[in-house]
């Protein structure tokens, strides 16, 4: 399916601490990331992607348009979405996570603002973000065309002049020339990935020096 | 799911896009071609006639396919998602990707400044002469005593643990201060490795009630209760030439007159006119050109595999094995998920042209002290040469690769460092504690034996039941348990030793040791 990407603002990450930040020892655990769209009217979330960077579990809050009269509320659609199965090592840390609209909890329509809560409950990373955040729409569809009217409206077709004895039946004909198009069309779009082998450059394989870059 | 249903489309795509280039491939087309001749194949329905065609179990065609698509399966690993870039699949950690490439420059430089030095090309065309005189003694290569005293490995296992050992995670706590998760071994990094319970489910066909060629088929115990059914079940399954089945059954062992036809089921290997062709002309292409990277391999061989009692009688094998496998370009394909990259050169004058960049060697992977061991227990089940060289290939770009290259895989040397000293810290806390305090890291005498898969420490027959279980459990995770497992079976004479190079005396000589009841009691009898 097709989809657009979204421009979107990624604010700076806010760290969420009990007490005061200067004097505690320990790192903080959780953070926000808040996504706005300031020049996209509401849409409809199809796909969010990005890096994980040691972030263990994801959250994901989104406030929705509503009707004119009632203000905007925040709702949780994504609920501590484990990134890496074992805070403490290493697997999962640095993939690529994909989510879509039918993993959320709630509608995804008319979007205005998201909110991302990352939770790294482990003390021994440095620090945990998520990176390359992308934000994706529904690609719009096919674009309905107007047939000609011969097309959607076609002719009764009309009784077939009578063939002389011998000949084969033409549909049957027509089926199979069809079928052997349809074969040659697969065979010249596939290519083979198979390697040749060679490793010199015309014959020539002198060489002075192993290159760094 | 709709993601799980385009993830196994994905799949399959990519499965079919790599079987496209292979001999089964023509091997189909040729026999779709053929069987048009025949009446029950009409044209409106050509493709379900065929697909019948094929699935008729005489032909045996399905067979093979299914085994193609299992050894996919098991090699290559599954598509990525598309926003991450190739490096992403070769190694996901970034401070991995860093520390294999200053690794990799390393080499570079050592093998330049060897160039320079000896004032020797990397590659050079041979003379006509040359040619032909190496073309006779092809088959006594071991006769010929090159000068190689100036030549010196490009690096040996304990370079490679050095590097190991100062790898460091960037984002990780390294402070000082002691806290509950400080690595009390050599490896720093915090990788994810199972512990006993999980590897009892992992190794669950090594349990202590399941028969084992190397426990059950000693000479006490009557062949009737397990020897003789487990003969004649590799039987079948070699009848039914199915590679899944084969893997599953090798996880207790193999017999020995079996053993060469399961290995070659399982990597799906079979020697057809095609492959030996391909070997002749990697042949052909040692004869015509001469590389640096020949002459290590010769000191290699002289200095490893001629010096050891089981394997000296290899010698020309290994030469005309290993001489080959520089020249083969399709090994250039595994960097695709090895940390690892293959170094570059440029035709001589055209340095910076990337029309004349190339691969050096042709195959990307510059041997090491040691290297040739990954062979020499080969020569012992395959005496053809071609079928000989697609085995080793096959078994270096499944596993062999990884115990060289830096990288976060499960099965990757940094892993199973870890999982060894994770594994002796936990189940034998004093032994370790008692090592560390003595400048005797564990670590340090048993990395050796990882690198080499354990090849040339242990007798030949032990080696090759282990290896038996690394193809049945397409992992290599079993040698660190088998370390840890040596290390608790002389944990008593290791507790008296009061150096290093004491510990290394009484770990000196694994000839005698019998590998499957030593994995068996670390991991299914021992009290934890």
């Amino acid at each position: 399916m097709s989809r657009i990407l979204v421009p979107c603002h990624v604010k700076g990450t806010v760290a969420l601490q009990v007490g005061d930040v200067r004097t505690s020892q320990g790192r903080p655990g959780v953070l926000v990331i808040d996504v706005t769209f300031p020049s996209v009217a509401p849409f409809e979330l199809q796909e969010i992607t990005f890096k994980n960077y040691y972030t263990a579990f994801l959250s994901i809050r989104v406030r929705q348009h509503t009707s004119a009269h009632t203000p905007a509320k925040w709702v949780t659609c994504l609920r501590d979405y484990c990134l890496m199965p074992d805070p403490h090592s290493e697997e999962g840390a640095q993939e690529y996570i994909s989510l879509f609209k039918h993993q959320m909890l709630c509608d995804m329509a008319r979007v205005l603002e998201l909110r991302l809560i990352l939770r790294q409950p482990s003390p021994l990373w440095l620090s945990f973000t998520v990176e390359e955040l992308q934000i994706y729409q529904q690609g719009p569809k096919s674009p309905s065309m107007t047939f000609p009217k011969w097309l959607s409206h076609p002719v009764p077709c009309e009784q077939p002049a009578l063939l002389c004895e011998g000949l084969p039946d033409p549909s049957r004909v027509s089926s199979e020339v069809q079928q052997m198009w349809a074969l040659t069309e697969m065979i010249r779009a596939s290519h083979t990935s198979a390697r040749i082998g060679r490793f010199d450059v015309d014959g020539c394989y002198d060489l002075n020096l192993l290159s760094y870059t | 799911m709709l993601q799980e249903e385009s993830d196994l489309s994905l799949i399959i795509a990519q499965i079919v896009q790599k079987l496209k280039g292979s001999n089964l491939y023509s091997q189909l087309e040729r026999q779709a071609w053929a069987s048009l001749q025949r009446p029950e194949i009409k044209l409106e329905s050509l493709k379900e006639d065929i697909k019948e065609f094929f699935k008729i179990s005489e032909t045996g065609w399905e067979k093979k396919l299914q085994n193609a698509v299992y050894s996919e399966l098991s090699v290559f690993p599954l598509p990525s998602h598309p926003a991450a870039p190739p490096e992403h699949l070769k190694e996901p950690l970034v401070y991995m990707r860093k520390a294999q490439g200053s690794w990799e420059k390393r080499i570079l430089k050592s093998l330049n400044s060897m160039c320079t030095e000896l004032s020797i090309p990397l590659a050079r065309k041979r003379p006509v002469g040359e040619q032909k005189e190496l073309l006779n003694k092809w088959n006594e290569m071991g006769t010929d005593e090159p000068d190689l005293s100036l030549f010196r490995p490009v690096y040996a296992p304990k370079d490679f643990l050095e590097v190991l050992i100062n790898l460091r995670n960037p984002n990780y706590e390294n402070g000082d201060s002691l806290s509950f998760r400080t690595h009390l071994g050599l490896i720093q990094v915090p990788l994810k490795v199972k512990d006993i319970p999980e590897l009892k489910e992992c190794f669950v066909e090594l349990g202590l009630n399941i028969g084992q060629l190397g426990i059950d088929d000693s000479t006490q115990v009557p062949p009737e209760l397990f020897e003789n059914e487990h003969v004649r079940i590799g039987q079948k399954v070699l009848a039914e030439q199915d590679s899944a089945a084969a893997q599953q059954y090798i996880r207790q062992g193999s017999p020995t007159a079996l053993r060469a036809e399961l290995w070659a089921l399982i990597l799906n290997i079979s020697s057809q006119p095609e492959d030996v062709l391909y070997y002749e002309q990697l042949k052909t292409n040692v004869i015509q050109h001469d590389l640096l990277v020949d002459s290590l391999i010769y000191k290699d061989v002289k200095l490893t595999a001629s010096n050891d009692d089981y394997y000296f009688v290899f010698e020309d094998y290994l030469y005309q094995v290993l001489l080959c496998f520089s020249r083969d370009t399709s090994v250039l394909s595994h960097f695709a998920y090895n940390s690892a990259s293959p170094p570059k050169s440029y035709i001589r004058g055209k340095l910076g042209l990337e029309e004349y960049a190339v691969f050096y060697p042709p195959n990307g992977v510059i041997p090491f002290h040691g290297f040739s061991m990954y062979v020499a227990p080969l020569c012992f089940l395959y005496h053809e040469p071609s079928k000989l060289y697609q085995i080793f290939r096959e078994m270096y770009v499944r596993f062999f690769f990884r115990l060289h290259s830096i990288s976060s895989h499960p099965s990757g040397i940094v892993s199973l460092c870890l999982l060894f000293e994770t594994l002796l810290q936990t189940y034998l806390p004093q032994l370790f504690y008692h090592l560390r305090e003595i400048g005797a890291q564990p670590l340090r005498i048993s990395f050796k034996w990882m690198v080499r898969a354990f090849s040339g420490y242990l007798a030949t027959d032990q080696l090759l039941l282990l290896w038996d279980r690394i193809l049945g459990y397409n992992s290599l995770e079993i040698l660190a348990v088998l370390a840890a497992a040596v290390f608790a079976f002389r944990a008593v004479n290791l507790m008296e030793v009061t150096s290093l190079a004491a510990a290394e005396a009484v770990l000196a000589d694994l000839s005698t040791l019998k590998v499957m009841p030593l994995l068996q009691i670390f991991l299914f009898a021992t009290v934890t």
